[in-house]
């Protein structure tokens, strides 16, 4: 099995995420966003970790699992935060938050 | 398969991070149990709290000695560990807090937030960051990051009614998030060139010898990017003045210097143990963030109208030295130098910017206003909080007698000991920029004390309460005490092992 394709994966993944950061105006999407790098990072962390088993070594399943916990804090977070502004302002554009400027 | 089997805990060396949890829950609980009216003591219990985390920090220094591993056994040894760097620096993040804690009571109280949560979320972000004074791994100094973090996005959009303090929270969040999912890329490829999280194994399989891969350039730079968020470094600073202009002042003072000098302890650990020998990769790199962050920093800062603003853009100017200093490691055995300059700078730079926020706030509760020209004529009203401002901006400045100058001159000295090109260009781009940033901290000062008082401002006789006086008096005594007498912190940074320790 070659660990390239997953590798080629999380890079793509890594890509489209990056990608959606910038381009999108909808803070929720941003967040999804974020999400494909954080599962990018998972898929790159599982495939060095079947690389590295042979080494005894489970440091790479150990590290996904703490990624996805906080992961889903940061989430849970970031939700709140994009409610909080909806109350405030009736929109989730991110362009529309410019009280501050300079 | 490996059969597990329990780490061993060094309950001594785990106690402030035990301390700072149950103090945590203990606030919580207080919270639920008293009465709105007494919620006030909620206050009081966390500055308890973190004064008491500092006990065992004290204790573990009087028995020094070598590194404690807080974790050993089979493969965890050496991944958590204590010793006098990691001492230093928690000691500096509690104080830190402290003094945060007692800016903040009033602000808290009289603002109508609430209190309960607001100090568990500080509390558990100082957990986080005297977590990662102690994280000697990949995995433990992302949790730490994370875990300093992810309260003080909540922290900056606490002024839940404020759409500025919103747009605060939001742009932080989203930049911190977004950072550390980058820097997370540049982990997991770490990762995978060493085939183990622990950051001295990292650190002897990227190596200066044979040809640099791709792949270990991009994970050394997506590290640093995710780092050069959370410190404010340029060109990755655009959310620092909107954040510090938005939040509350006391969440302000602690971004500024506990969130950003925990970011730089990331940073520092990274550098030094995980890749020593990438210095080909990130001596440019760091090179350039800290004469942009300088540059661009000061500039930037020249032409603000609003005194919080400013000092944002300060504080991202002052992080510019701190990156000279660490960019400047490794090159010409400068390694020590560098790690003393970074420490002192981190500790003078605290106590001297938490005086000045602390100035501000108590400023603030008279005029209702940040912007510099509310400060006219404060000294004919407020001039023992004139003659402290002045002070502190003084310091940062790096006016001699005062903790800054001290600071400064030990980031320049390691970049002219590691010497040579990189080290000499730096310096003097340093040497340029401590001389234009005296200009917008003399513009505040020339207010205070030349300028008239605005029309119809209330000129009776500003009361401070007593919480921001001990905040006054410690960071005060702290920029005073540092500049004349450095020798006192001189001594911290010249612990013997500070650097053996380092690769334990």
């Amino acid at each position: 099995m070659l660990i390239n394709n997953f590798l080629v994966l999380g890079a793509v993944l890594f890509c489209i995420g990056v990608y959606g950061v910038i381009v999108r105006k909808n803070a929720v999407l941003v967040l999804m966003s974020i999400e494909l790098i954080l599962n990018s990072v998972n898929i790159n962390l599982l495939a060095f970790d079947r690389l590295w088993a042979e080494s005894g070594n489970n440091d790479g399943s150990v590290f996904a699992l703490y990624i996805i916990a906080v992961a889903a804090a940061e989430v849970g977070v970031g939700l709140a935060l994009v409610l909080l502004i909806f109350r405030n302002r009736k929109t989730i554009a991110l362009d529309d938050l410019s009280e501050m400027k300079g | 398969m490996i059969a597990f089997s329990a780490p061993i805990v060094d309950y001594h060396a785990l106690a402030p991070e035990l301390v700072l949890a149950a103090g945590i829950c203990l606030v919580l609980l207080v919270d639920l149990f008293v009465p709105a009216h007494r919620r006030w003591i909620t206050g009081t219990i966390s500055g308890l709290v973190l004064l008491g985390a500092l006990l065992p920090v004290v204790t573990l220094a009087v028995l020094g000695g070598d590194v404690r591993d807080v974790l050993s056994g089979d493969g965890i040894s050496g991944r958590y560990v204590v010793d006098n760097f990691a001492l230093v620096l928690k000691a500096l993040f509690l104080l830190s807090g402290y003094v945060v804690v007692l800016l903040s009571t009033n602000e808290i109280e009289d603002g109508g937030y609430y209190q309960g949560e607001y100090y568990v979320l500080l509390l558990s972000s100082v957990l986080g960051m005297v977590m990662m004074a102690s994280s000697r791994d990949l995995v433990s100094v992302f949790v730490a990051l994370e875990f300093l973090s992810i309260p003080a996005y909540m922290m900056a959009a606490w002024k839940k009614r404020d759409r500025k303090s919103n747009e605060a929270g939001v742009k932080y969040y989203l930049l911190g998030v977004f950072a550390s999912a980058v820097m997370l890329y540049g982990m997991s490829l770490l990762y995978g060139i060493a085939g183990s999280t622990k950051l001295s194994v990292i650190g002897e399989k990227i190596t200066l010898s044979g040809p640099r891969t791709g792949i270990e350039v991009i994970a050394v730079v997506f590290v640093i990017v995710g780092f050069s968020f959370k410190v404010s470094a340029v060109p990755f600073h655009t959310w620092a003045p909107d954040t510090y202009e938005g939040a509350p002042t006391p969440v302000t003072a602690f971004l500024s210097v506990a969130s950003k000098a925990a970011g730089f302890v990331g940073l520092m650990i990274m550098v030094y143990l995980a890749f020593p020998l990438a210095r080909d990769v990130y001596r440019p790199f760091l090179w350039v963030l800290a004469a942009l962050t300088m540059t661009v920093g000061n500039l930037v800062a020249l032409k603000q109208k609003n005194l919080v603003r400013m000092l944002a853009y300060s504080s991202v100017s002052q992080g510019g030295f701190i990156l000279m200093a660490l960019a400047m490691a490794f090159t010409n055995g400068s390694e020590e130098s560098s790690l003393r300059a970074i420490i002192v700078y981190l500790i003078i730079y605290a106590a001297t910017n938490l005086g000045a926020f602390a100035v501000v706030i108590a400023v603030a509760r008279r005029t209702k206003s940040a912007e510099i020209s509310s400060y006219g004529g404060l000294f004919n009203y407020a001039p023992g909080l004139t003659v402290m401002m002045t002070l502190f901006l003084a310091s940062l400045a790096g006016i001699p007698p005062l903790g800054g100058w001290y600071a400064k001159f030990g980031a320049f000295r390691a970049a002219v000991d590691a010497g040579g090109g990189w080290g000499y260009t730096i310096a003097i781009v340093g040497a340029a920029n401590a001389v234009v940033a005296t200009a917008y901290y003399i513009t505040v000062m020339r207010e205070m004390w030349m300028k008239p008082v605005p029309e119809g401002a209330d000129t009776s006789a500003v009361k401070v309460p007593a919480s921001l006086v001990a905040a006054l008096t410690i960071t005060g005594l702290a920029t005073l005490a540092f500049g004349v007498v450095p020798g006192i912190i001189a001594k911290v940074g010249s612990l013997t092992d500070l650097t053996g320790a380092f690769h334990g």
